[in-house]
């Protein structure tokens, strides 16, 4: 084995002696915490954008008439519309087919009865693609007879921008979370320095060079990282397995077998190997700040 | 081996801790700084190993201008050198041979051959037995043995030591300059520094006597 190796394992062993002592993985374990909110945050706001994905996948167009419009003008726009190349399906909803179904609903019937007349309109529901939805509908909303055309693009793109904020959140979080990491190895690099003072002013003195003395810290900054990053992982993991108990009852209630997935296994290294990142960067400017100040004299 | 040629010392502040001072100590030489406390022994000895610079004037040491070398030479010119220093310097968070191997684990040997080099050093300053101490539990003449054991683990061709017998009694100051004298008889040269005449005179070795700053 080579001197640089040998060096290596030494320096490695050294981090990994101090890690395992009660102040490291506290240390590790302070990093983990604060990792596990963004990787967690993270975690659930995938889950959901894989529903959300699903609901917007064909959005839909409602087109409603005018109240007293003609059965005979609405088989003519029907007629119209089938003829556009931008619409996918077409379903007519006849007002009294409306009416049926909102009587099923509890509570309506009394409501409708007291109303004494049918208060909907005859509708058409269509499907098209994501690019043509506005200007479809907007097209459509200038038909004559017509009274009110929804677009479901437009929830679908306000739940969109609704993942896009909680996003922005989540790495504004994860920015200042990672700050706080580089700070706490900062910390505990500084106070191993302090602890190890008489060794590396010895060292120094007998002939250790800079990058000797460095190693073991730079090594225990990337392990405190990587075992905060790890320790996170383990946090989201087990949240989400507690969560999802209670959310497949919820879920099952709605005839649906939601669950939150877990991080997939990259972005679930990723999350590790950052921190670890985050901790030799710690380590890093620890060392460059405090290794100068102790020079033999 | 040693040559300085008009160094000069000032330290911040302006004290003038040495002041041309001139001399040339040759391979395999055993020589003693002296000179009362304040006269500049300690400065002159830290000017070799770098650990402080001249104000003007030359150090070399094995053809090396000490003044010249760049930081990140440094190390590598210690290693060389073996040094005690005058409060020892010991690590007490590990043992005897723990301490001894320090060293060596910078200079990368490999493990067997660095551990034989530390037995034969611990051998030399007669601490074979006590391996498994902690540097606490021996006296000061041992502390001492075990500083210089750590200074020849490295086997430098030159071995500086400040105040050696500083606080120990008669006994244990003989025993230590006896070890420091049988270096010297394989062949390496020797620089010490201290206040005690009386055994210096023992010797009768070469002596620089160091008078406020200036070689007298």
């Amino acid at each position: 084995m080579s001197a640089w190796l040998r060096q290596h394992r030494r320096a490695f062993g050294q981090a990994l002696r101090r890690l395992t002592k009660a102040t490291g993985l506290a240390s590790a374990l302070v990093i983990g915490i604060a990792l596990s909110l963004p990787a967690g945050g993270y975690t659930l706001l995938e889950s959901l954008r894989a529903i959300a994905a699903r609901l917007t996948l064909e959005p839909q167009i409602s087109l409603f008439l005018q109240p007293e419009a003609k059965r005979a003008e609405a088989e003519a726009l029907g007629k119209r519309l089938r003829t556009d190349p931008r619409v996918a399906t077409l379903r007519f909803v006849p007002r009294e087919d409306a009416l049926r179904e909102l009587q099923a609903v509890e509570g309506f019937p009394e409501l409708i009865a007291a109303l004494g007349r049918n208060p909907l309109p005859d509708a058409f529901v269509l499907s098209t693609n994501a690019a043509a939805v506005d200007a479809l509908a907007a097209d459509l909303a200038k038909l004559p007879g017509v009274a009110h055309v929804q677009a479901d693009a437009v929830w679908a793109r306000r739940l969109a921008a609704l993942a896009g904020i909680a996003r922005l959140g989540l790495w504004l979080l994860a920015g200042l979370l990672g700050t706080g990491l580089v700070a706490v190895t900062f910390n505990t690099i500084r106070l191993q320095i302090l602890t190890q003072r008489d060794e590396i002013e010895v060292s120094k003195l007998i002939g250790a060079t800079d990058a000797f003395i460095r190693r073991p810290f730079y090594y225990l900054g990337l392990l405190q990282g990587l075992a905060g990053g790890a320790m996170a992982v383990g946090i989201v993991a087990a949240a989400l397995a507690l969560l999802n108990r209670e959310v497949g009852v919820l879920a099952e209630s709605y005839g649906s077998s939601f669950r939150f997935a877990f991080l997939p296994a990259g972005d679930a290294l990723a999350v590790v190997l950052f921190a670890g990142l985050l901790g030799w960067l710690g380590a890093h400017l620890s060392v460059s700040r405090h290794l100068r100040d102790i020079e033999p004299g | 081996m040693v040559s300085f040629s008009s160094v000069a010392k000032r330290y911040p502040g302006g004290q003038e801790a040495l002041r041309d001072v001139s001399f040339a100590i040759g391979e395999g030489e055993l020589a003693f700084i002296t000179g009362r406390s304040g006269a500049g022994k300690s400065t002159l000895l830290k000017l070799i190993p770098a650990i402080e610079r001249p104000t003007s004037g030359s150090v070399i040491v094995k053809g090396q201008n000490i003044s010249a070398l760049k930081r990140a030479a440094i190390p590598y010119l210690r290693r060389n050198l073996g040094l005690v220093f005058q409060d020892q310097k010991l690590l007490y968070d590990r043992s005897v041979y723990d301490n001894a191997m320090l060293p060596l684990a910078f200079s990368g040997h490999a493990p067997k051959e660095a551990a034989r080099r530390v037995r034969a050093a611990l051998d030399k300053v007669g601490l074979l037995g006590r391996e498994r101490s902690n540097p606490i539990q021996l006296s000061g003449g041992e502390q001492q043995r075990l500083a210089i054991a750590r200074a020849v683990v490295n086997r430098p061709s030159l071995l500086i030591a400040d105040e050696p017998t500083a606080n120990l009694d008669v006994e244990s100051a003989a025993r230590i300059l006896e070890i420091f004298v049988a270096f010297n008889q394989v062949g390496v040269t020797v620089l010490i520094a201290t206040h005690d005449q009386g055994l210096v005179a023992r010797y009768g070795k070469r002596v620089l006597h160091l008078e406020k700053g200036r070689v007298a």
